[in-house]
């Protein structure tokens, strides 16, 4: 690039909607680009106030600690934490929350990853645990660990969200939370494993079958039913979460991940797989994760997590510290496939432009977007819509409740009214810098 | 796999040749395997050796298990094992209602087993897989059946004196049995 090149960049950085929100490619070219566009913004000069001399800090003067053999965050992090949905061990089950306001990236660190545990975390011994396949096949068989490590294994980055995740969207007035609880039943990881498909190819499945049921090995046995179709296109026995074992609260050691379907299929500690003749009617499928609509009918089987974002930087509970610029960025993923595209608004939705998609941008996994703004200081209305490579839109508020209904109560922000949530989230910025959730 | 015994800087063990042990004891002759090509490394199972993990009940009471119960044995259990958590007659306590509610109408749905679950069997199914929370499976099938025809009863779905068994329990129609809308594979 040359100097004259540079300043025609920053010259030509458009807003390119309204509210401050600048052209995505200032965040890929050179830095002049951005300073330029401040330039001309109301925020007024690129540099801030002289910084204070430096001083010489303490751990320069001392050795550090040896390294140990695992890793773990620094002490300075102890706020990045899951939620806990059931702290106190009360009899029932339990979850945990992902705090994506403080994260950044697209993978979720595992000991961070959304948790649903109807019968808490099994301790499994995994020299004694089995895979059982039976049912329809020509020859039922169990598998240990040892066995599934012979097979070809393949990874896939891959989304699992709770069918239940974003429910607190549906409520009669907007339920002030941070994102980890509004949308914190979702994350993100690299899994390793079989394919389910050469397990059933070894076992000789029914090339009739349509259905199968996945079990857990915990208390409660949970178990699902899953179309076999599924099976053959890109579901995988998980024995690794990015790149370690997987995670006991992630089924150690194993589970079935079938991307981009609703979390709970996605059966953790599974040891048992059964071909069967149609769905089994499980608790988890016809009475959980089932939509009652207004007409007194429930959807039942809804199987995609459908395309949907929400931004993360800022987000509630966060402070805006002053006008001036600012890098919106947030999370979008489609259980159907690629994300092809995300706006982003300022204006409450009155005006869109497109964000920066982070590569890779992966079928069925979480897509980081980022958007340069230029906040003036006033109050502003933040909105994000994905669009997935087939074309799915991410619905407003009013078309998601022009169709499922309107909610009648603002319920407590851990329940959950509604599954399959995904409508557009929006959050307010008082011209204070705090930030809420507000409805537009 | 492969098995790796080293020391904890790393070095390998055996001195003068790496110990690098592929585990080969699985090569468990599997017979009749279809796969031609396959790494045949499962372990064949017969129906019976695998039944005791073979606990899933279908809507239509294939998997019901031998076995009876009625309210009134059903009621014995339920207060000795089920009322803490869900109340004396089901009301709801610290975990779920069971019993009454409605799912239409001006306020929020109450889904319970009366006014929401579509099938008898579900409720064997899930009360013999998972509850009570803190001893799953320690009924016995009968009390299984018996505290199944309890909770019917409370929803007044069955009669005092009907007797639930792998027969009968499929046949008691639910309230809501025709309340749901399969989407797949229509949606899809």
């Amino acid at each position: 690039m040359t100097t004259s090149k540079h300043r025609k960049g920053a010259n030509s950085i458009e807003r390119v909607a309204g509210n401050g929100l600048l052209d995505r490619r200032a965040l890929l070219s050179h830095g002049a680009a951005l300073a330029g566009a401040m330039g001309v913004g109301v925020a007024g000069t690129a540099t801030g106030a002289a910084a204070e001399p430096l001083a010489v800090d303490p751990w320069t003067l001392t050795p550090g600690i040896p390294v140990p053999a695992y890793g773990v965050p620094s002490r300075f992090e102890d706020k990045t934490v899951r939620t806990l949905t059931n702290p106190k061990g009360d009899p029932r089950g339990s979850g945990a929350r992902t705090p994506h306001h403080l994260l950044n990236g697209t993978i979720t660190p595992n000991g961070l990853h959304m948790v649903v545990a109807r019968g808490g975390i099994p301790d499994i011994d995994p020299d004694k645990h089995k895979l059982l396949i039976h049912g329809r096949v020509k020859q039922p068989m169990t598998f240990s660990l040892e066995a599934l490590h012979r097979y070809p294994m393949v990874s896939r980055v891959s989304f699992v969200e709770c069918g239940g995740n974003s429910a607190p969207l549906f409520s009669k007035e907007p339920i002030q939370a941070t994102v980890q609880a509004l949308h914190g039943l979702v994350s993100c990881a690299e899994w390793t494993g079989v394919k389910l498909s050469t397990l059933f190819e070894e076992v000789g499945i029914d090339p009739q079958a349509e259905w199968f049921l996945a079990e857990s090995a915990d208390s409660v046995s949970m178990h699902r039913s899953v179309p076999v179709r599924k099976a053959m296109d890109d579901a995988m026995i998980a024995l690794y979460q990015n790149g370690e074992r997987i995670n006991p609260s992630q089924g150690y050691p194993m589970r079935l991940l079938v991307p981009g379907y609703e979390g709970n299929m996605n059966v953790k500690w599974l040891r048992r797989i059964k071909v069967v003749d149609g769905p089994i009617m499980a608790q988890n499928e016809s009475v959980a994760y089932t939509i009652l609509m207004e007409n007194g009918k429930a959807w039942r089987f809804f199987y995609p997590q459908e395309v949907k974002s929400f931004i993360t930087h800022p987000s509630p509970g966060l402070t805006m510290n002053g006008p001036g610029f600012y890098e919106i960025s947030g999370l979008s993923w489609s259980g159907k496939g690629r994300i092809g595209k995300v706006e982003v608004s300022a204006d409450g939705g009155k005006s869109w432009a497109l964000a920066a998609l982070q590569t890779p941008v992966l079928s069925k996994a979480l897509t980081r977007f980022r958007m340069p703004w230029n906040w003036d200081g006033t109050p502003a209305v933040l909105l994000s819509r994905a669009t997935d490579e087939s074309g799915n839109v991410q619905p407003s508020r009013a078309a998601f409740l022009a169709e499922r209904g309107a909610p009648k109560v603002t319920p407590n922000v851990a329940a959950f009214p509604m599954e399959h949530c995904n409508m557009i989230s929006s959050w307010g910025v008082g011209a204070k810098g705090e930030v809420t959730n507000v409805y537009v | 796999m492969f098995t790796f015994e080293t020391s904890a800087s790393g070095t390998l063990r055996s001195g003068k040749r790496a110990v690098i042990v592929a585990a080969v004891a699985l090569l468990a002759c599997v017979g009749a395997a279809p796969a031609a090509d396959g790494p045949h490394l499962g372990q064949p199972i017969s129906p019976a050796d695998a039944a005791a993990w073979d606990i899933s009940v279908g809507p239509d009471g294939v998997g019901l298990p031998p076995g009876s119960g009625t309210p009134a044995q059903g009621a014995v259990v339920y207060a000795q094992k089920c009322a803490a958590c869900h109340g004396d007659k089901g009301e709801g306590k610290t975990n779920a209602r069971l019993v009454g509610g409605e799912i239409t109408g001006p306020g929020p749905a109450v889904k319970t087993v009366g006014s929401y679950w579509p099938y008898a069997t579900m409720v064997f199914d899930f009360t013999r897989r998972a509850m009570p929370w803190t001893a799953p499976k320690s009924l016995t099938n009968d009390e299984v059946y018996a505290v199944t025809a309890h909770i019917l009863r409370l929803n007044g779905i069955i009669g005092d004196n009907d007797v639930m068994d792998a027969k009968t329990l499929p046949q008691v129609k639910m309230p809501n049995r025709d309340g749901f809308v399969n989407l797949f594979p229509n949606k899809y």
